[in-house]
């Protein structure tokens, strides 16, 4: 379960978020808000990469600011831009670089990188130059480098924004078949549909938080 | 017009004898050869260093383009270079020197080329196991290592972005309006790069 309380943030002087409490036990919620809303910080703090000036965020009792490596450990982060995220030259390899602390034997880790490629689609992938993927290839392997090391939680920052159509659809439905808590921030307010619940973010602040059709209702009066 | 080169320093899948051959020897005779070339800093050095990249790019069969892409980025250096040198120090000093610059750049090309990183990955952390017990962590360094690596061809592609993007406002070349977008999209990337490591758990 993730919690928030009294968070507040702040970057050069402008207020990000401001007063965000919130419990999310659901297993899917989706976050929408127009650009500079303060989702995509409010995404980074769920994961430790950015810590509150005030509050305090906890995933399953850990603290994002005492327990951050723990943290990072069981939260995966997908960013928008998938180039970001990729580290390693081939696609194996980057898959197994989320393994590197792990205590398994090579074989094993090997397996597993076999294993998430399979889950994702990327089978016969292995040393394919990842950086010459495709946009949508490029997505699946980056949400196959953080699904290798099985975090409990998985947060997602607009992955579909730089996608086309079809390979919108390829990575949402392998989003919505994944068992693990889903954090989704995004644009696409079709995906929200069958989501448990849904924030709309507006200036820093959670200004509505409901099942998706209220929640969506309420954005799209929002922006008029 | 430059050609289209892959990227310098990305693995080329294969099941030649060199890429079966074990990360650390390359590596270390990759060491061997370069201490030779800048100790004896002579001719025979650089022809005999330039035959072997030839006879090992012919042994790892990745093909002429992938050989080519190593030593390219390095032209308008080694025609600075060789200038200068003709200028400073005669002839022979301009060969021995440029000459001996994209041997070592061909045959490092020819070890990235040939090596998964993971398998450098793995090599250097071994090499450097021994220094743990003085605080060393082989681990970050030998990431530390293998981002270097990569990083060649990342720069590599980005300089290309920048320049097609120049081409394609019509743009002259220009080494002002060149190197501000190269610098900035280059810090970029290294923020994202650190954000991405961080997100996955790699910088603890």
């Amino acid at each position: 379960m993730i919690t928030l309380r009294g968070v507040r943030l702040a970057f050069s002087g402008r207020t990000v978020l401001d007063g965000v409490d919130l419990t999310l036990p659901e297993a899917r919620i989706g976050v929408v808000g127009a650009n500079g809303s303060g989702k995509s910080t409010f995404a980074r703090l769920l994961n430790g990469l950015v810590l509150p000036d005030e509050g305090s965020v906890e995933v399953d009792g850990l603290d994002t600011r005492r327990d951050g490596p723990a943290v990072r450990r069981r939260v995966g982060f997908v960013f928008t831009d998938p180039d970001a995220q990729i580290v390693m030259p081939t696609v194996a390899e980057d898959v197994a670089l989320g393994l590197r602390r792990s205590p398994d034997s090579a074989p094993v880790r090997a397996a597993r990188v076999t294993a998430t490629l399979q889950r994702v689609g990327l089978v016969g992938f292995d040393d394919q130059p990842a950086h010459q993927l495709s946009g949508g290839e490029k997505q699946l392997l980056a949400l196959a480098s953080v699904l290798v090391a099985d975090p409990a939680v998985l947060v997602c920052d607009e992955p579909t924004t730089l996608l086309d159509l079809r390979n919108t659809r390829r990575v949402v439905d392998l989003l919505l078949d994944l068992p693990q808590q889903l954090v989704l921030v995004t644009h696409d307010l079709d995906t929200l549909a069958g989501f448990d619940r849904v924030l709309v973010f507006d200036r820093g602040r959670v200004v509505a938080d409901d099942a998706p059709d209220a929640a969506l209702a309420a954005y799209r009066s929002l922006v008029g | 017009m430059s050609p289209r080169l892959p990227s310098p320093g990305l693995y080329a899948p294969g099941s030649s004898v060199l890429h079966r051959a074990p990360a650390g020897i390359k590596l270390a005779g990759l060491a061997a050869l370069l201490t030779v070339l800048v100790v004896r800093e002579d001719l025979v050095a650089v022809v005999a260093g330039a035959l072997l990249a030839l006879v090992g790019y012919a042994l790892a069969r990745v093909g002429a383009r992938v050989a080519l892409a190593q030593v390219w980025p390095l032209r308008w250096f080694v025609l600075v270079l060789v200038a200068v040198q003709l200028w400073l120090a005669g002839p022979q000093r301009a060969v021995v020197t440029a000459g001996g610059l994209v041997v070592a750049v061909a045959l490092a090309g020819l070890v990235t080329v040939t090596t998964r990183v993971s398998a450098m990955l793995a090599a250097f952390t071994r090499a450097l196991g021994p220094l743990r017990r003085l605080g060393v962590d082989p681990e970050r360094v030998a990431l530390v290592l293998a981002l270097a690596v990569r990083a060649v061809a990342v720069v590599s592609d980005l300089a290309r972005e920048v320049r097609e993007a120049h081409a394609a406002r019509g743009l002259p070349p220009d080494p002002r309006t060149y190197a501000a977008p190269l610098v900035v999209r280059t810090l970029r990337q290294a923020d994202a790069l650190g954000e991405a490591l961080a997100a996955r758990g790699l910088d603890d």
